[in-house]
């Protein structure tokens, strides 16, 4: 059997059974278009267990798209995403389900159901899946509220709840399962610095407690490189820097640099691509 | 000339798209089926949504339909003096038309438009992607209940809009034109088929109300998720549903009382 693979596929096969041991997820020459535009462009990714990794980017470039590619909700156009050994895009419907059962996510708007109340959003996932009594169920509820530090806002409606306040219920129901992983989606974007130091520990705390591993999709710099232990900067659908805050901080790629610093002209440039502007105004 | 057929083209194929992704969206709902079963309460919570919410609306509007049906009818019948076959009228136009066609516009206006804007909206919030993702099937989960209880609605919401509507023609030809009551009641059971009628306008109503609500919850879950999305969703909604009610309307009543 062993001599009808070539020395390229043993290769690859032996990279990703490494890759799989210390990664839960390990994404291998992904590519993935919107119509004629390509999102990503072969693109290889290793989200170590039990570790925050970031993924950073100028906005557009497909950081949420990312995300849905690992949750199986889109599928690529070439390439492999794997989650604790599993193709994710090779299970059936039924196996890609039992996989989410173990991935909680949080949505850049938290997702909460509108008609439930907070405890009966974190309740969901448990009623959904478990078989267990009311006073398991309301006792598992207090406890993930607890954590996220709003037991107390158990009866309001998410209508009532403020951004941040609705991304902590989330936050308590994507954890409701004990998942192993959890994605998040901007996490901080429109939140006050307070909301933000808030989810920060949050997120930290629950990961380490937890013993999960994070995959955090961001454009806040500041927070990001405060939890990751590693992060990845994605641009124009390919991998311009990867490594730890500090190493990445150290970076001599201009394009990262931009980014990292905010810069408003430099590789990413200011203007949009147009004809020179004196000919313009005269034309 | 090139461009009116491409238009045409395109315009063509958007629409034979648009239904096949319906049909499909059809069959993963009828695969709710079990978990609208197993569990009851998301069912009954959703006819409580759908169709007790639109009782008053088909009660006040059968009321006045049936009363100008009352009058009109009176108006003319008293011409032939055949005002006496008042009730049969009332009745024959309500059971087999009237009622299964009003419900139905009716029931798409409030409760169709209804439900597209709140599926629409759980897509535009990431309700239904979070619900993917907590490993629940939103089809199962969030649209079979809402779609079997606008079936289930429907037939119901017809049946008090007729009877609501033969009381308001009662009042008008009885209580205010003179009409004597009991030619009013007697002829109108001697005259009302059970199979033509009654079962006719069931059946009519059964398949106005498996229409308006497949569009609406397949607009609802189609929609762009947007604001705008949302809100073109629900226009479709009323508009689709009015052409298909209309449209199904000949169709029934061509098979059920034409001479083909």
């Amino acid at each position: 059997m062993h001599r009808f693979y070539t020395e390229k596929t043993r290769r690859f096969v032996s990279q990703m059974d490494q890759a799989d041991t210390e990664c839960l997820v390990t994404i291998r020459d992904l590519t993935f278009r919107r119509g004629e535009r390509v999102i990503f462009d072969r693109i290889n990714l290793d989200f170590p267990r039990g570790k925050v990794t970031a993924i950073m980017g100028p906005s557009g470039t497909g950081k949420t798209t990312l995300l849905q590619l690992i949750g199986g909700q889109l599928r690529p156009d070439e390439g492999k995403v794997l989650v604790d050994g599993r193709n994710v895009h090779g299970l059936g419907l039924k196996a890609l389900y039992e996989l989410r059962k173990s991935i909680g996510m949080l949505f850049q708007n938290g997702a909460l159901l509108t008609d439930l109340n907070v405890f009966e959003n974190v309740a969901f996932p448990i009623r959904e899946h478990t078989q267990l009594s009311e006073s398991m169920i309301r006792k598992l509820v207090l406890m993930k509220l607890h954590a996220v530090g709003l037991r107390g806002a158990r009866e309001l409606t998410p209508a009532k709840l403020s951004g941040g306040m609705a991304r902590r219920v989330a936050l308590a129901r994507a954890i409701a399962l004990d998942p192993m992983m959890i994605l998040y989606d901007e996490p901080f974007t429109g939140q006050d610095p307070i909301t933000k130091g808030v989810l920060v520990k949050l997120i930290r705390e629950l990961n380490d407690s937890l013993g999960m591993t994070s995959i955090v999709v961001s454009h806040d710099v500041q927070e990001t490189a405060t939890i990751a232990d590693r992060m990845y900067v994605i641009s124009e659908g390919r991998v311009i820097g990867e490594g730890t805050p500090e190493t990445l901080s150290r970076t001599t790629s201009e394009r990262v640099r931009q980014f990292l610093t905010g810069a408003p002209d430099g590789p990413e440039r200011f203007h949009y691509e147009a004809i020179d502007y004196t000919r313009d105004l005269l034309s | 000339m090139n461009g009116i057929f491409r238009f045409l083209g395109e315009t063509v194929l958007q629409i034979f798209e648009k239904l096949g992704r319906g049909s499909y969206f059809l069959v993963l709902m009828l695969g709710g089926v079990p978990e609208v079963l197993k569990r009851p309460g998301l069912l009954i919570a959703q006819v409580y949504s759908v169709g007790v919410l639109t009782v008053a609306l088909i009660t006040i509007s059968g009321l006045f339909v049936g009363m100008v049906l009352g009058l009109q009818g009176y108006t003319i019948l008293s011409d032939f003096g055949a005002e006496q076959t008042l009730g049969v009228m009332v009745a024959a136009s309500l059971v087999r038309e009237l009622g299964p066609v009003v419900s139905a516009l009716l029931f798409a206006g409030r409760a169709g438009s209804a439900l597209t804007a709140e599926i629409g909206l759980m897509k535009a919030t990431e309700q239904l992607s979070g619900m993917e993702m907590m490993a629940v099937d939103p089809v199962k989960r969030i649209v079979a209940p809402r779609f079997f209880a606008g079936m289930l609605s429907m037939p119901l919401l017809a049946a008090v809009f007729s009877m609501i509507g033969v009381l308001g023609g009662h009042g008008v030809g009885v209580g205010m034109l003179g009409v004597d009551d009991g030619a009013f009641w007697s002829q109108m059971q001697a005259s009302l088929d059970v199979r033509e009628d009654i079962l006719n306008g069931i059946i009519k109503s059964v398949v106005f109300g498996f229409v308006v609500t497949w569009i609406a919850v397949f607009e609802g879950y189609d929609c762009l998720a947007t604001s705008e999305g949302v809100s073109r969703a629900t226009t479709r909604t009323v508009v689709h549903s009015a052409f298909a009610v209309l449209a199904l309307d000949f169709l029934l009543t061509a098979l059920m009382f034409g001479d083909f």
